[in-house]
């Protein structure tokens, strides 16, 4: 279980426990984060669940495959150096306490 | 509002009501127990056991609540009384409602054969029904899939890649007959195949024989038995349309709506798999995806708060067996032309259809970034020619500004 702080774009704050092994779409989707769409339910399919995740993290999360790569060159908005989809990153204790920040849109 | 079913459509006219700002009751009603879920993965993850049953409710208890959207789950609707504008569940209460929205998705298919009933034959479209087929999995050694649509291919691949024995049975001279092209149906049979799957096409199923009342082997047309301690049958499905014509809405395949989602009722709207859609052009359209649930739901919402947003954006579709992820969009069906991109040989391509030189569809194999820029060039109309289609060196994203 770890607590993941999502930080909407236009800075609203939404604190979510998520279960181990589950990704982090999936528990900000189940309680309603807006900025995560998360159309195809999470199979690294439509590139609607972006996020930006700690940049601490980033070098500690397994890098993204190939599909994720691709579909992160297609994101609405921005693309940057933290950039994931949230479908592709599970969640672990080592997460606990990590702040998430969502982009402006999604599609 | 009343909303008569809770899958991905139901629930997605729900929030989008919420979403344009409708502050009053919302009542989502839905026959299984199950809170809406996301279906997609019943045929993958779920099947592959590398999924919790947990993670696929679409939201939490606590969002249904925030959002006050009461949930009635287990719950059936008997009857809609249009002139009184009531809804009557099958247990006799009665919901009034203002605005109405249809999400009774589609059943199963069965076979008009002997033998349906025997245990181990199985169909897959609820969680339920995902949870037999699993726990069949765990003991049975060999399987026969009946039908070579998405859902067959999904399970066979789910059940091989478990080391079982799978046989593939489709009547028609190749796979994905009603959805995909004779190219793409071509490159899937050939990865079954290379996956140590039996495919056999022309294969008309007549009969499936018991002992003790399970089912021991399917047979068909050309006498052959084909052993088998699980038979899943995927032959397609068929939209809930009772309750529309039970109060006098017009069917035709599926509830008929239009663009916008609306029924011949202005009071009524019909989203997801049990609609079929009349577009401007005249034709009817038929998408079962998840695509088609969550836009018509928008288009619901907004529809029964008298605004106008028509669904008309390319159709777009996944499947995900072994380690290919194929993603379509478009309408491919009367092509005259096909492009490639990449290389099948890699299994990793994306094939562009032509209809007298204008774009209509792509299949994605293992191309998400195709895709992804294919859906804009069609929703946009770009201009792309099939040379540019064809040429690696040509970043396709560069044509995605809007056709003259």
């Amino acid at each position: 279980m770890a607590k993941v702080t999502f930080i909407e774009h236009d800075g609203l704050e939404q604190v979510v426990d998520i279960p181990t092994g589950w990704t982090l779409m999936q528990g900000a989707v189940q309680s309603g984060v807006a900025g995560i769409e998360g159309e195809c339910g999470g199979s690294c399919a439509c590139a609607t669940c972006h996020c930006y995740v700690d940049e601490a993290l980033v070098d500690f999360l397994p890098p993204p495959s190939e599909t994720e790569e691709e579909m992160l060159g297609c994101t609405a908005s921005e693309r940057r150096s933290n950039s994931r989809l949230s479908c592709q990153v599970r969640v672990s204790d080592a997460l606990d306490g990590i702040v998430v920040r969502l982009p402006e849109a999604q599609s | 509002m009343v909303i008569v079913g809770a899958g991905q459509g139901g629930l997605q006219v729900a929030e989008s009501l919420r979403a344009e700002g409708y502050d009053g009751p919302i009542t989502l009603i839905g026959e299984e127990a199950a809170a809406p879920y996301h279906r997609p993965p019943l045929s993958k993850a779920i099947l592959a056991g590398t999924m919790e049953e947990a993670q696929l409710a679409i939201r939490g208890a606590e969002f249904f609540e925030r959002q006050r959207i009461a949930l009635l789950s287990g719950t059936r609707v008997a009857a809609i009384d249009r002139s009184a504008r009531q809804v009557r569940l099958e247990d006799g209460r009665r919901l009034g409602y203002r605005g109405l929205a249809l999400a009774t998705g589609a059943r199963v298919r069965r076979l008009p054969i002997s033998g349906d009933e025997l245990d181990g034959v199985l169909g897959l479209r609820s969680l339920d029904d995902a949870r037999r087929i699993r726990a069949a999995l765990e003991r049975a050694a060999r399987v026969v899939v009946i039908g070579g649509g998405y859902i067959g291919l999904e399970v066979a691949a789910a059940a091989r890649k478990r080391g079982l024995e799978v046989t593939i049975l489709e009547a028609a001279d190749r796979l994905l007959a009603r959805s995909a092209t004779p190219f793409l149906a071509a490159f899937y049979a050939d990865l079954h195949r290379s996956q140590g799957v039996m495919v056999e096409l022309g294969a008309k199923v007549v009969g499936l024989d018991g002992q003790g009342g399970r089912v021991a082997a399917v047979r068909t047309a050309d006498g052959r038995p084909h052993p088998a301690d699980l038979v899943v049958v995927g032959v397609g499905i068929v939209p809930n349309t009772a309750l529309a014509e039970g109060c006098g809405l017009a069917c035709d395949s599926g509830v008929l709506v239009d663009d916008c989602a609306r029924t011949g009722d202005p009071a009524i709207v019909a989203v997801g798999d049990c609609t079929a859609r009349r577009t401007t052009t005249g034709t009817l359209l038929r998408l079962e995806s998840v695509q088609n649930a969550v836009e018509q739901g928008r288009s619901a919402a907004a529809a029964l708060l008298g605004r106008e947003r028509p669904f008309t954006a390319a159709p777009w579709f996944w499947s995900d067996q072994y380690d290919v992820k194929l993603q379509i969009v478009g309408l491919s069906a009367d092509h005259d032309r096909i492009v490639l991109r990449g290389s099948p040989q890699d299994r990793r391509f994306s094939a562009f259809y032509f209809r007298r030189d204008a774009l209509v569809a792509i299949d994605s194999i293992n191309r998400p970034a195709d895709h992804m820029v294919g859906r804009k060039l069609l929703d946009h109309k770009a201009v792309i020619t099939p040379e540019q289609a064809a040429d690696e060196n040509l970043p396709l994203a560069s044509l995605t500004r809007p056709g003259r």
